[in-house]
């Protein structure tokens, strides 16, 4: 796995090259979304009904936005790829972080990891387009870019319409209760 | 002079004397001379060297244990030899043999009223360049039950099969030995061997029967860790299973050996491990996962003397309680035990054979007796049993591992096999393999792996039935050669009995014991343990009718049968 | 080791239906995630390949996947593996379990797995902690953390499992972060990949009872060195190590495993010449 910086290659025909970034930039969408409905199945499986279908909804979000980066290269099946983007040595800029789930976590939270990882997402292609390059690889960062910003935007009004968590929100008046093997 | 049907020899002297390679080719000259027979091996407690003697028993017909006294007792030197006082009864009829070099017998000895006789071992070898005074002693011992000099010869020939001076040397020191027989007084020889092809007879431990067995049985995979007295079966297995293509795992320890069978039968290769009391305990909580996730396994106990050490090298049948009632949980298991050195045999393939085919554990119960003892016996014949594993078929949509059927077998995928994966575990789970802590999901899988062994065929191997009469005696492994010869002396007297040697200890026969004792008003229980395990295990199990009384006693000493004979020749009184 | 013939293999091939008990916020999820990406990088049929546990929190991975699973009992993993493996080497079988299953209860298969060197694969989720039996401490666990069974700390050194795995014998040895489920996967393809026994080490936070390691994504690190075959140069660099350098720390040279040379098989019934008269 590697970060597309690496990949980037001068010999390479231009269309290829900007090929390949979008099947990597597919690649981010996708793992964001599955990330997402991981997520929603956890809050499930522990009865955190509200924010299960927070995440069930950012992950149909993410879908489409991978959907539509297919759409809009004509791919007529769903390109392979299956290690995606890594950045700064860690994972796709848009997966959330899954050391930050808690079993009573609130829509609060969970909107707070999206805001993150949109803003980290637009932060990697905005990186992107500042490189040098194909022009039409950075052209097409700078457009991911802007997405991703706008994307951070809607999450940040929509966070705005939630309570924010009292204080003491994971206090929980039992100790945990899996008895163990 | 009379003859007589078996005759007891024993060969004692310190470490150096070479008494066991004595030993085995006595019996070896005796299976060339178309006699069967058996020889026990015992020492001191020295790791090598101090003392041994070799128990050597031949006889006309199969022999399957020691007799109650011995005819001939020889000493290459007496150092310490009252140890084994105990081991080698003798009596007033009994021929004591001992070289004068090496002074008078010991009073422990004398007392027993023995003839004694003396025979210069050391000074008749030393008359042989390269002889040695144990094969003095062979030539003697085979002159002294009327072997024929020819088939001790063949059985040095045999042996040392690269001939030279070596051999020349022990033929010569073994004819010096024969030549004196006659001159150590009247001593009763073997009866003429009965007809029969020697090529049809074996010479071998049970040790080595129970690994064949279990090869036959279709077994490829073997991890274990050493221990007395099982490690010449895991010994015979290592060279064995390379040649027919399987493998055998030394582990680091019990826990090790038996997780690692477990995973290899998970991989769907028929696996055994084999070890003694010790590391049967260590096995316990693996036994419970093979019960659990239906995973076949054997688990060959050769039990010792016990508890924890005990007496490592001497035999015992005292883990009979922790092989039927040591898991943990409601945990339906199969108990067998073979019955005779050749029987480790049958058992041992019939062991695999019922794992295999009810996805069970199968801990198989040999003895120390059973193990290390070396015998000649008549080729066992080929009992294949038909069956085995249940496989599920790749790519079936409905497969659940743990399906509920009617036998409690559900068919096992084998890893490979697409389309049928599943998670073998050790927690409760529902049909399809799924942890599951709900009640209806723990009682069905109860009742299934119950039913599983319930509703199983085991047909007539599940114990020796023979003889009739209103008396039995109920037996279980090497106690069965004692029983049936003191059976055998009864009924000569006029007694009749039966005898039930169990081959199946669990799940326990109701019905087919039931059968086996229809009308009989008293029974003994015989069984080598200082507990009486089995007769409080048939309480438990069985519902019986005849008045149950118990012969036990504890190892070391194997039980002999004059000891069963006493008890049953009063019952023969009015 | 064989290639699916499905042209689709991915990640999600290889998860089943039943939903973990994992606590959210578990590194063990991503344990999960990371296995079943290293199996579909490899090409690999979800039949050939097995994934065997002990018992703990992270042992439940087996029936998680859609591989052949095997969650044996406590601390037996590596033995259970071991057996499958010999008995058929044809499947690529990883070995999953927590640090509580592999260095405590499990601690002299793990010493005899590195040295017999069978191809195994074994990743460790260490969280420092026994999480299943609610929070005692584990041979890792710092001296000083305080527990219900062990107030004020164990006083006790912690257990240096990759230097332990060094000096065993292990052929492959590497350090991964949950936190980071791609890298972790590329980790265990190599290992999977490697030849001979691979062990990985996971950080992998309880988020229940060490929530404090939620702070381990700001601690590690990628390791700064380049990978060694030379057993001296990583025994030196794992024993001046401070528990978060990731990567692969060695990458050993040694044959693995092999049951006893195989011939043409004979048939079992030509062993009776042992004893024949
Ligand atoms: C023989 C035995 N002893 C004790 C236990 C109880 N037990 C279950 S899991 C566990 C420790 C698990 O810790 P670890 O392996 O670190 O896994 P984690 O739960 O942290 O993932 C213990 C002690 C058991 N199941 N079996
Ligand atoms: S207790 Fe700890 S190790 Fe277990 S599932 Fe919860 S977070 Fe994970």
């Amino acid at each position: 796995m590697t970060a597309p910086r690496k990949r980037r290659q001068a010999s390479k025909p231009a269309a290829a090259a900007l090929a390949e970034f979008m099947r990597r930039a597919y690649a981010m969408e996708l793992e964001a979304a599955e990330r997402y409905a991981d997520f929603a199945a956890q809050m499930e499986m522990h009865n955190n009904r509200e924010v299960a279908e927070l995440f069930r909804s950012l992950a149909q979000i993410e879908h489409r936005h991978a959907t539509s980066i297919r759409k809009q290269m004509g791919w007529k099946s769903a390109p392979q790829v299956l290690t995606a983007v890594r950045w700064l040595g860690r994972e796709g800029p848009e997966s959330g972080a899954p050391g930050e789930l808690h079993y009573l976590m609130q829509p609060y939270h969970a909107l707070e990891i999206a805001l993150a990882n949109e803003q980290r997402a637009a932060r990697f292609f905005a990186a992107f387009a500042r490189r040098s390059g194909p022009a039409a690889i950075r052209a097409a960062a700078a457009a991911m870019a802007r997405e991703e910003r706008a994307h951070a935007r809607l999450v940040r009004q929509w966070l705005a319409r939630v309570p924010r968590p009292d204080p003491g929100w994971d206090r929980d008046p039992d100790p945990p209760n899996y008895n163990g093997e | 002079m009379q003859q007589r049907d078996s005759v007891s020899l024993a060969l004692a002297g310190s470490g150096g004397a070479g008494v066991m390679t004595a030993g085995n080719l006595l019996l070896e000259a005796a299976a060339q001379a178309g006699y069967y027979g058996l020889m026990v091996r015992t020492s001191g407690p020295q790791i090598r060297g101090g003392e041994a003697a070799a128990l050597v028993r031949l006889a006309c017909a199969p022999v399957d244990n020691l007799d109650d006294r011995f005819a001939c007792l020889a000493a290459v030197d007496w150092q310490n030899i009252a140890r084994f006082a105990a081991e080698i009864p003798l009596g007033p009829e009994s021929l004591v043999v001992g070289d004068p070099a090496q002074g008078d017998p010991p009073p422990a000895l004398a007392a027993c009223g023995a003839r004694y006789a003396s025979l210069p071992l050391k000074a008749l070898a030393k008359g042989i360049p390269g002889g040695w005074p144990n094969m003095v002693a062979l030539g003697a011992l085979a002159g002294l039950a009327g072997l024929p000099e020819d088939a001790v010869r063949a059985a040095l020939e045999g042996t040392m099969k690269k001939g030279g001076a070596a051999l020349a040397a022990s033929v010569s020191a073994m004819r010096l030995g024969y030549a004196e027989a006659p001159k150590l007084g009247p001593f009763a020889r073997l009866a003429p061997p009965q007809g029969g092809r020697r090529g049809d007879r074996w010479l071998l431990s049970g040790d080595e029967a129970a690994g064949y067995g279990a090869i036959r049985g279709g077994v490829r995979f073997v991890a274990a860790y050493p221990i007395t007295p099982a490690t010449e079966l895991l010994e015979w297995m290592a060279p064995a299973l390379a040649k027919v293509g399987g493998a055998l795992v030394q582990a680091e320890d019990e826990l090790a050996s038996i997780n690692m069978t477990l995973g290899a039968s998970f991989g769907g290769v028929p696996a055994l491990t084999a070890t003694s009391g010790p590391g049967l305990s260590l096995m316990s909580e693996a036994l419970g996962l093979a019960v659990a996730a239906e995973i076949p396994v054997v688990v060959v106990d050769v039990m010792r003397v016990g508890p924890s050490t005990g007496i490592a090298t001497k035999t015992e049948q005292a883990d009979l309680n922790i092989a039927t009632r040591g898991l943990h949980g409601d945990a339906p298991h199969l108990v067998l035990a073979p019955n005779s050195v050749v029987d480790c045999v049958r058992t041992l393939r019939w062991a695999v054979h019922l794992a295999e085919t009810l996805q069970a554990p199968a801990v198989v119960l040999a003895d120390q007796f059973l193990g290390q003892s070396r015998a000649v016996v008549d080729r066992p014949a080929d009992v294949a049993f038909a069956g085995g594993r249940k496989r599920a078929s790749a790519d079936d949509a409905a497969y659940q591992r743990y399906a509920i059927t009617e036998s409690g077998v559900s068919p096992m995928a084998i890893p490979g096999t697409p389309g049928v994966a599943y998670t073998a575990d050790g927690l409760e789970h529902n049909e399809r393999g799924t942890p599951s802590s709900q009640a209806p999901d723990h009682l069905a899988q109860l009742d299934k792996r119950a039913r599983k062994l319930e509703r199983a065929d085991f047909g007539e191997h599940w114990a020796d039935v023979e003889g009739e009469g209103e008396l039995a005696v109920i037996t279980w492994g090497s106690c069965t050669g004692p029983v049936r010869e003191a059976l055998a002396r009864a009924r000569a007297e006029g007694l009749r009995a039966r005898l039930v040697s169990l081959r199946l200890i669990a799940p326990a026969q109701p019905e087919r014991m039931a059968r086996a004792l229809d009308g009989v008003r008293r029974a003994l229980v015989v069984e080598q343990n200082h507990g009486a395990q089995l007769l409080k295990y048939l309480r438990a199990e069985y519902t019986l009718e005849a008045d149950l009384e118990s012969f036990h006693r504890p190892g070391p000493l194997p039980i002999l049968p004059g000891e069963i004979h006493r008890t049953l020749a009063q019952w023969g009184r009015p | 080791m064989s290639t699916a013939s499905a042209a689709a293999i991915t990640p999600q091939s290889f998860k089943s239906g039943v939903k973990p008990v994992w606590c959210p916020g578990c590194g063990d999820y991503s344990v999960l995630s990371s296995i079943t990406k290293a199996l579909a990088a490899l090409g690999l049929a979800p039949e050939n390949a097995a994934i065997v546990s002990g018992i703990g929190c992270s042992s439940r991975i087996p029936a998680y996947t859609s591989c052949y699973g095997f969650h044996g009992v406590h601390g037996r993993a590596l033995p259970a593996a071991t057996g499958l493996k010999i008995a058929r080497p044809d499947l690529t079988v990883i070995v999953a379990g927590g640090d509580g299953d592999g260095y405590s209860i499990g601690g002299n298969h793990f010493l005899h797995a590195c040295r017999r060197n069978v191809d195994l694969t074994y990743v460790v989720m260490d969280n420092h902690v026994y999480g299943m039996t609610k929070g005692q401490p584990s041979p890792t666990t710092e001296p000083d953390w305080d527990s219900k069974l062990a107030p004020g700390g164990t006083g006790l050194r912690e257990f240096h499992p990759l230097v332990i795995a060094l000096a065993s014998g292990a052929n492959f040895i590497a350090r991964a972060f949950s936190g980071d489920p791609n890298g972790t996967a590329d980790l265990i393809a190599q290992a999977v990949r490697h030849p001979g026994f691979s062990f990985i080490e996971v950080l992998s936070p309880c988020v229940t009872y060490r929530p404090e390691q939620r702070g381990w994504k700001d601690a590690v690190r990628p390791a700064s060195v380049a990978v060694t075959d030379d057993p001296a140069r990583a025994a030196r660099r794992l024993m001046t190590d401070d528990g978060f350098n990731l990567g692969v720390l060695y990458a050993g040279r040694r044959a693995p495993y092999r049951a006893a040379p195989q011939h043409e098989p004979q048939s079992p019934a030509s062993l009776e010449l042992d004893f024949a008269l």
